[in-house]
């Protein structure tokens, strides 16, 4: 036992410390990286000028998503850059003996749903991969966070990072969730309540009754959009429901290493008395089916809320943002957020895309048909997802209620492949940002959970699951 | 990596808060394999009109600021994905010194990668006090001392924190990996010993 109490940051951090300077600046041991077409030519090209290999390739797992095409794939990808990209993915990967899962591969799917779905990611690991949202791990106790392409380069050349301890904050969220709300209303309500720059320089530890009771889906989505509330890493303790999920999978331990994770697992939870440098309390009775309004994840309301006024808000700058967010989501104050009509839904993205997210979506799509004014994708998460969605009858469902049912793949989230909005058009979406123009230029995002998503497809508009 | 020690150089000021990656290099000029050329690209869609013409009133396109090297801007800078993409825009169009009040982590993080200076000025006044300079003496330069670490604009100076090892590998233009690759020998030791405790790993 270590002399004081720890949280679940510190065990994990002080289990990974290689060396550490005399200013804190400390080499830290990645257990596992994930890497993705669109961050990693230039890190792989930084190798092959200076005659480095890639340190430990067993520890890396590569695929292509944010690029692929989310309709047929039989005649490859159109777009001579992307395809550029992929196929320079692929010979990397051939090169320096990295592992990949082709676009073709069933298992192939969002970095953030194959790395769980694979059992590639476990309590306690340092994980990375060049992109903000591999936040997503932390959910099984795994220290995992964003990086750049100079650190995928010093990644795969060293496999470690030079790091300083991040500050700790942890978020409890009391009592029950109300029906109708999940992780994603949870997640909205959080980065509205510390703002997007709120955990700057923290890693954020969710607990209490709401996220223990939450299944691993739900605390994937909750601790993607850390992030979002800018912090790079957050954790949820493992706990078994955590173990429940690893265990069988591919490249999960077994046998006698499973045994000796698991001994390894239980001791990661943060120790009584254990001391963050910011605590926050949320009560769970309080969070609403919440949407975006405005072009921040942290410009959020209840369903049942109206859109601002500038002046409702204290802060000079921040009136002026929530004026230009305003004018681009062409949205006028105190209007019913209820009375926002749309163009598009989007249901995908590392954040919405498991099988619980589409299981919500057919619980509420069933026996109904997507209006008539709206076009609405499902973008499963990994070829998996897709495969089991459609044995359990989901995909059937969505299918007759008028819902477009698409190959896995990032795809509108970011909207680097074709699928985007078009100017002047408003999306409902169970993606993660509604920065300006990030879902096409032009384009208006409004951020909800999967069952509001499956809500606004029916009825045209922002709608109130809980009246559906 | 070149190196980062004084810098002289126009300053734009750019005062909107959570500028994100997005805005400063969208994601269509991210399917490249280079680190160059993206420049042009930079805040593409607050830059240029739909039809590809200069917006006349955003501060990069006026002629006093075409050659700006360092760029004053809002809070929280940089927020949103980990697209390094960002600072090589950035440096690709001449950046070398970003003032702000805030940064996000990951491109704070990546801006040092990159031999770019990002500088914090907590004080909401005297960061207003620069950008109000800026904005009433439009051209002007001011000078930037990693060393010393001062910034210096007309009669005006203020001071600002760094975290010493990564001024240290600015100023000398130091290879992160060529520094770890010296700590092989730690690093073969900590996995044969971590292995022991976490043979599944």
């Amino acid at each position: 036992m270590s002399a004081h109490p720890r949280t679940l940051f510190e065990k994990i951090w002080d289990d990974h410390v290689i060396h550490t300077q005399d200013d804190g600046t400390s080499l830290i041991y990645i257990d596992r990286h994930l890497v993705h077409e669109v961050t990693s030519p230039q890190a792989f090209e930084g190798l092959r000028l200076a005659g480095r290999k890639v340190h430990r390739p067993e520890a890396t797992l590569a695929v292509a998503d944010h690029n692929v095409p989310t309709t047929d794939r039989s005649q490859g990808i159109k777009e001579e850059d992307s395809r550029v990209q992929v196929e320079t993915l692929q010979k990397n990967c051939e090169e320096f003996g990295v592992r990949l899962f082709g676009m073709n591969d069933r298992r192939q799917g969002i970095v953030h749903i194959i790395g769980p779905e694979q059992g590639f990611t476990q309590p306690g690991m340092t994980i990375v991969c060049g992109d903000s949202h591999t936040s997503t791990h932390g959910a099984f106790g795994a220290l995992a966070f964003g990086i750049g392409t100079s650190e995928v380069e010093h990644v795969l050349a060293t496999q470690t990072l030079i790091q300083k301890p991040a500050k700790t904050m942890r978020i409890t969220v009391e009592g029950a969730l109300p029906p109708g709300v999940t992780a994603k209303d949870m997640a909205l309500t959080i980065i509205g309540t510390i703002g997007t720059a709120g955990g700057t320089g923290y890693v954020l530890e969710y607990a209490g009754e709401a996220v223990r009771a939450l299944s691993m889906e739900g605390r994937m989505t909750l601790c993607n959009m850390s992030i979002e509330g800018g912090a790079r890493a957050g954790l949820v303790a493992p706990d078994e429901t955590t173990f429940a999920y690893i265990k069988g999978r591919p490249m999960a331990p077994k046998g006698e290493n499973w045994d000796k994770a698991l001994a390894y697992w239980r001791t990661l939870p943060s120790d009584e008395g254990a001391a963050y440098d910011k605590e926050i309390t949320i009560q769970a009775a309080d969070i609403a089916p919440t949407v975006t309004w405005g072009t921040s994840p942290q410009d959020i309301a209840p369903i049942t809320g109206k859109v601002p006024a500038p002046s409702d808000f204290d802060d000079p700058d921040r009136q002026k943002a929530v004026q230009r967010a305003l004018d681009y989501m062409d949205l006028t104050p105190g209007t019913p957020l209820e009375d926002v009509t749309i163009d598009k839904v989007f249901i995908g993205s590392c954040t919405n895309a498991r099988i619980e997210d589409l299981r919500e979506v057919a619980k509420v799509a069933k026996g109904h048909k997507v209006a008539k004014n709206v076009q609405a994708m499902v973008v499963p998460g990994s070829g998996l997802v897709k495969q089991q969605a459609e044995e359990e009858g989901i995909a059937d469902i969505l299918i007759e209620a008028g819902f477009d049912w698409r190959e896995p793949g990032c795809s509108m989230c970011l909207a680097m492949n074709a699928d985007k909005l078009e100017p002047g058009e408003r999306c409902a979406s169970t993606s993660n940002r509604n920065f300006e123009g990030r879902q096409g230029r032009g384009g208006r995002t409004h951020l909800l959970s999967p069952a509001m998503a499956a809500a606004a497809a029916i009825t045209g508009k922002l709608t109130d699951v809980r009246t559906l | 990596m070149q190196p980062f020690t004084k810098l002289t150089a126009v300053a734009a000021p750019l005062p909107m808060v959570n500028i994100d990656t997005d805005v400063i290099i969208p994601k269509q000029f991210l399917r490249t394999i280079k680190r160059t050329g993206l420049g042009k690209s930079a805040f593409y869609d607050i830059r240029y009109h739909d039809d590809g013409s200069e917006r006349e009133n955003f501060v990069l396109n006026k002629p006093a600021y075409r050659n700006a090297e360092i760029l004053v801007t809002g809070d929280n800078f940089g927020c949103g994905s980990s697209r390094e993409h960002a600072p090589w825009a950035l440096l690709d169009f001449g950046i070398r010194c970003i003032i702000a009040p805030s940064f996000a982590d990951i491109f704070f993080n990546n801006s040092f990668k990159n031999g770019i200076l990002p500088i914090v000025i907590e004080d909401k006044n005297t960061h207003k006090e620069l950008v109000d300079w800026l904005e009433a003496h439009e051209g002007e330069k001011l000078s930037v001392d990693l060393e010393a670490q001062v910034i210096t604009w007309g009669n005006h100076s203020t001071s600002f924190d760094i975290d010493p090892f990564r001024k240290h590998c600015l100023l000398n233009g130091l290879d992160d990996i060529g520094l770890t690759l010296e700590k092989t020998a730690h690093i073969r030791d900590f996995e044969a010993k971590d292995h022991e405790k976490r043979p599944w790993v």
